[in-house]
């Protein structure tokens, strides 16, 4: 049993006291973290976002990462969309019971290299270990703190007509590499997921416009409902090409098999950006010479009237709405 | 209904086959279409190849779309 | 992908759409009998590049909203024996029966599983020896051979805990029921690809010639379907009626006999109850007396109670093709995707539901 994590680990006593040092603190290590005090302390000033979200991916590992990398980069990204630098992170786990240590320690090396590449630190954490069954192997929460320019305004509500409408490459990778492992679905690919930390392409698109109206990343809910988020808090009409539209092969073909449209398939990795039209060039190929962005496109753009709706140009030049997804995504026959 | 997609068969084993869709590998049965061979086409739906494929058929086709959409630009 | 993409062509489509338009004369009523095709044609905007002569019609095949609610009261109701395992396609799992869906009992608890493939419910059957798994077969000619071939493995395979509650339905006979009843006219149907992929273009040739209508098999990509309408505006025009094939990548006019031998070999015809369209001769599967011991029917004893059916819900004037979801009252106001009242709502290719997602107004 010394390789699986025991409701002890989670219990305060000395074996949590050795997880905490060995797991996280060794790994991780850095002053603020190293104090274990009840909270971190830091330095901060000016403008500050804070965010938080949980991680409950299934499986935990996919191809291209992890739920470690997921929870830094989900919660830096989110930082990123309000175009703050990401500073502090806090990570939480909740671990059932007999789960593996070595996962755990794979998982948190995970974490390690998502943080270093992000240029974030983790300055505060939890265990809690529960029986099994209670929860599905392992989640996190992380929260996070970022630094905002000052006069920086970036939001959902900000779009205006004229605005191009920027996606920083292909859809749906996250949800299909995650999909191909489950369960019931068992196809394989070469595929792997997108998730990544954006916030040095947003810090590089900021430092080349000043109108960068809008970003939001299209997780959850795929692309179709990050537009039409935007379009409803701006209440103005977004009208995007099919034919500009990036998807790999790959994940065409899950989707055709499925019964998906791509537009509703999760990603992890990939930005939206709505600028105003006469930077947006600028900021396509900004994007373009980044690490995440090489295959940055401009989608779409915003205009007046029917507000709060997204209409795609088919192949066909024939127009279609793009709601929002409802419900879950499930395979279909038909 | 009855969402169904092209795939290549890449091996047969006994009365399944790995099939390639655009770069996604996945089992499915030939049950229902036992003459199936390595190379060709099927059309898969749930899991199982409901037909093979005719590709001569198929070029037959978009060659009649070739011409037309050739006519069509000529006519402007 | 090789043999789909290429159908999906703009450049091509431009050829299509204007010999559609230099041909079409006559006004035309077509039916498209398949719900596939009707996610094609809102998908990809078709309606809005046909000629004004042209006017569109949905017909009754999706296979999820045709299915009575009495049928999803018993898997809803063998979902919550103790030891049994309902397995089925993810299409079925929200559709609302009288009183509740798979997808809700399945949240109190009872063990609903969504396969992609009978093999995978085979599989589930091998791995739970101790329990009882169901499948619930629901579809057309494409899908019932994959679930006829289920039952030889289980055969073979000596699984004895393996059983298929079938409300399968064939294609002809609800296109002949609707077409007696003189309800709706038509000038044309578009046949659905798939299913003639297994049955064979033949199986319509009594509609080209009992009820004079040109009859055209498509496939699913926007090319198939505009090539299908081509071809029944030059039959229209021509003054023809007879069977034709717009999808010869997939269909042969005798079908798949093999698919075919395997159906029959575990099937036999019975009547079935479609919603909206009431019982119909013959339209319905059901397994032979030599498979008995895989039937759901026979081997539990099961009694869902009286069926209630949605009110206000015109999910069968729909599927007739005699109403649109434009004039369900409920339509986008107390019935929506995520709350669906009628099946039409549920599956992605019911009606109501492609309306919804993709343009309430892109329907003439
Ligand atoms: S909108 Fe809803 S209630 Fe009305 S017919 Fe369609 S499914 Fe039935």
């Amino acid at each position: 049993m010394a390789d699986r994590i025991l409701l002890a680990h989670g219990s305060g006593g000395k074996l949590a006291h050795d997880l905490v040092q060995k797991m996280f603190v060794d790994v991780l290590g850095n002053p603020i973290l190293a104090k274990l005090d009840d909270a971190a302390v830091f330095t901060a000033s000016g403008r500050l976002a804070f965010t938080t979200d949980s991680y409950v991916v299934t499986p935990i590992f996919f191809p291209g990462g992890d739920i470690g990398k997921l929870a830094v980069c989900g919660t830096v990204n989110d930082l990123a969309m309000s175009g703050a630098r990401p500073l502090y992170l806090s990570l939480s786990f909740i671990i059932e019971e007999g789960f593996s240590q070595k996962d755990l320690e794979e998982i948190v090396n995970s974490v390690k290299e998502a943080t270093d590449e992000a240029g974030v630190t983790i300055v505060t954490g939890d265990t809690k270990v529960v029986d099994q069954g209670s929860v599905d192997k392992l989640y996190i929460n992380t929260a996070g703190v970022g630094a905002v320019a000052p006069g920086l305004n970036i939001s959902g509500s900000n779009a205006q007509p004229g605005d191009e409408v920027l996606l920083s490459g292909p859809i749906g990778d996250h949800g299909i590499a995650v999909m191909s492992k489950r369960e019931g679905f068992s196809f394989s690919t070469k595929l792997e997921s997108d998730c990544a930390p954006l916030n040095d392409m947003v810090a590089d698109m900021l430092a080349a416009s000043s109108n960068i109206h809008c970003l939001r990343d299209p997780t959850r809910g795929g692309l179709a409902t990050t537009l039409n988020e935007l379009a409803k808090q701006s209440e103005i009409k977004i009208i995007i090409e099919e034919e500009r539209l990036p998807v790999r092969d790959e994940v065409l073909a899950a989707c055709e098999m499925l019964g998906f449209d791509p537009l509703y398939v999760a990603n992890e990795g990939k930005l939206v950006a709505v600028v105003a039209a006469p930077d947006a060039e600028r900021v396509l190929n900004t994007m373009r010479k980044t690490r995440y962005g090489k295959e940055a496109v401009i989608l779409g753009e915003v205009v007046e009237g029917d507000s709060g709706r997204v209409v795609m140009k088919t192949h066909l030049g024939a127009t279609r709405i793009v709601d929002m997804l409802v419900g879950d995504l499930l395979p279909r026959i038909c | 209904m009855c969402l169904a997609i092209p795939a290549l068969i890449e091996s047969i084993k006994n009365e399944e086959a790995d099939v390639d869709m655009g770069g996604i590998t996945r089992r499915i049965s030939l049950r229902l279409t036992p003459q199936a061979k390595v190379g060709d086409y099927v059309i898969v739906h749930t899991g199982y190849a409901i037909n093979i494929l005719d590709q001569h058929e198929a070029r037959e086709t978009l060659k009649l779309f070739e011409q037309l959409a050739k006519a069509a630009e000529e006519e402007r | 992908m090789k043999f789909l993409s290429e159908f999906r062509d703009a450049g091509l489509a431009k050829g299509v759409v204007s010999q559609i338009h230099r041909r079409s004369k006559t006004p035309a009523r077509f039916m498209e009998f398949c719900g596939g095709h009707t996610a094609t044609i809102l998908r990809y905007g078709i309606r809005q590049v046909l000629p004004a002569t042209i006017e569109m019609l949905s017909g009754p095949g999706c296979p999820v909203c045709v299915t009575a609610n009495a049928d999803l009261d018993k898997a809803i109701a063998l979902a919550q024996m103790p030891g049994v395992i309902v397995t089925t396609f993810g299409d079925m799992l929200k559709v609302p029966g009288s009183h509740s869906s798979l997808q809700k009992i399945k949240a109190e608890g009872a063990d609903v599983r969504m396969v992609y493939s009978t093999m995978d419910a085979i599989h589930i059957a091998e791995e739970n020896p101790s329990k009882r798994v169901v499948f619930l077969g629901i579809g057309f000619e494409t899908t019932a051979p994959t679930v006829a071939a289920s039952i030889l493995y289980a055969e073979e395979k000596y699984l004895k805990n393996y059983y298929v509650l079938s409300t399968h339905k064939l294609c002809p006979p609800v296109i002949k029921a609707l077409l007696a009843s003189g309800e709706v006219n038509l000038d044309g149907l578009i046949c659905p690809g798939h299913v003639s992929a297994v049955i064979g273009s033949r199986a319509w040739d009594f509609i080209a010639r009992d009820y004079a209508i040109p009859c055209v098999v498509s496939g699913f990509e926007p090319l198939d379907v505009l090539q299908c309408v081509d071809m029944l505006v030059t039959q229209v025009e021509e003054g023809n009626s007879k069977v034709e094939i717009a999808y010869r990548r997939g269909v042969r006019p005798e079908g798949n006999p093999e698919a075919l031998r395997l159906m029959h070999e575990v099937f036999e015809p019975c009547p079935a109850q479609w919603r909206g369209m009431g019982t119909i001769p013959d339209s319905g599967l059901k397994l032979r007396s030599t498979y008995q011991r895989f039937d759901a029917e026979c081997a539990f004893d099961i009694d869902p109670g009286p069926t209630r059916e949605p009110q206000g819900c015109i999910c069968g004037d729909i599927l007739r093709g005699v109403k649109t979801p434009l004039d369900c009252r409920l339509f986008g106001n107390s019935c929506t995707p995520e709350d669906p009242v009628g099946p039409c709502m549920v599956s992605s290719e019911g009606s109501c539901a492609t309306y919804y997602l993709y343009g309430r107004n892109s329907g003439r």
